[in-house]
This record gives C-alpha cells, structure tokens and sequence, in this order.
C-alpha cells in the first residue's frame, strides 16, 4: 500500500519522531509505514488521517487499484 | 504541533515504566529459579517442606513475571507488538519441533547424555532473540 505520509509530514515541518509522539507510536513504526515495509491497522490508519485531518483514501492508496 | 504533543498522553514513559517493571520481575524469577536449584546443597539439605515453599515462590513470581510481560505486550506500539508476537511465534515452533527432536535424540540414545529442560529453555531463548533482532532491522 502506498501512501503520503511523508509528503504530508514534510508539508508541516514535523520530524518523524513528532509524528511519531502525536499518534503515540514508535519512530521506527512512523519510518516503517512511510517507507512502506508496514501497513498501519485500521485504527492506527484513521488516528493518522484525523491528525492531518483528512480522509484515509487521501493518504493511503490500494497499489492494486 | 505543539497541541498534539500537549494532548497526548505519555506513550513513551507508559512503555518504560512497563519494561522496567518487566525487568524486574524477570531477575526476581531468575533469583526464585536459583533459590530450590542451589539452596538444598547450600543451605537446608534435603527438607521437603522448604523446597516446596521454595517452588512455590518461583512459581509464584513466574505468574507476576508472565503478566508484567502481558501488560509490556499492551504498552507496545502495533509495530513493535507484531514484531514480538511473530518472535514468539517462531520460539514456539522452535520448542515444539526442537524439544520433541530432542526427546528423541535421548530416547534413541544418539546424544550420549539425558536430554536437560534446561537445553530447550536456551533454544526458545537463542530462537526468539535472533527473530526479534531480524525483524527489528527488516522494518528498520
């Protein structure tokens, strides 16, 4: 699964561990799920898209679609 | 930023405070392992009633040792929780097909010696450390 993650962190000058800190994971699971080695949960995935304030699909994309 | 980090609680310490904790109870179950092992040869010889209070101690503090390692599990983030269950999952395989091998290797007297719990204690041990430390640096 892609996603935006990182683009969308950049956008706001946060570092990966004060994403990290804000959804209450570890950096490595924020590096892990930019660089696309994991998919978050759906929970984690929803934490993630109310913190940027946006919808899921506008962040994560199906690589099967 | 500075909102979010205001509003969430203290993740890190939460893990901390549980991993201390479960360091904890593993050297006080180590001790409780060292005190019927050593203490009859040491100590009081061969009194049954010390050495069952003694193994009750130990199993006892193995009973806090397991859930100080459940509540560690529930402070972990998904990442590093799915990270440790597939660790112990691999050592849990490793127990049942190695123990049994082992079992057989002495039943069959191919090892010229009895085979020890304590072998198969170090093969779940030696098994879970190399997959945590594998799977540590595949999502790194």
């Amino acid at each position: 699964m892609k996603n935006r993650l990182k683009v969308l962190r950049a956008e706001r000058d946060w570092t990966q561990a004060d994403l990290a800190e804000a959804l209450e994971v570890s950096r490595q699971t924020v590096n892990a799920i930019e660089t696309g080695k994991y998919d978050p949960s759906l929970p984690l995935a929803f934490k993630i898209a109310r913190l940027f304030e946006k919808q899921i699909e506008e962040i994560f994309e199906d690589e099967q679609e | 930023m500075k909102n979010q980090k205001t509003k969430s609680s203290d993740w890190p310490g939460r893990t901390k405070e549980t991993t201390v904790s479960l360091a904890k109870w593993t050297i006080s179950w180590v001790i409780t392992v060292a005190i019927p092992a050593f203490g009859p040869t040491l100590f009081w010889g061969e009194n049954t009633l010390i050495n069952l209070l003694a193994i009750l101690l130990n199993i006892g503090v193995g009973i806090g040792m397991i859930m100080a390692n459940i509540r560690h599990l529930e402070t972990l983030d998904e990442l590093m929780k799915k990270i440790h269950l597939d660790a112990m999952g691999i050592a849990l395989g490793a127990a049942v097909v190695g123990g049994i091998a082992y079992s057989m290797l002495d039943a069959t007297n191919v090892i010229p010696f009895d085979a020890e719990i304590g072998g198969l204690v170090v093969l779940i041990s030696l098994t879970y450390i190399a997959t945590l430390f594998i799977n540590v640096r595949k999502y790194k």
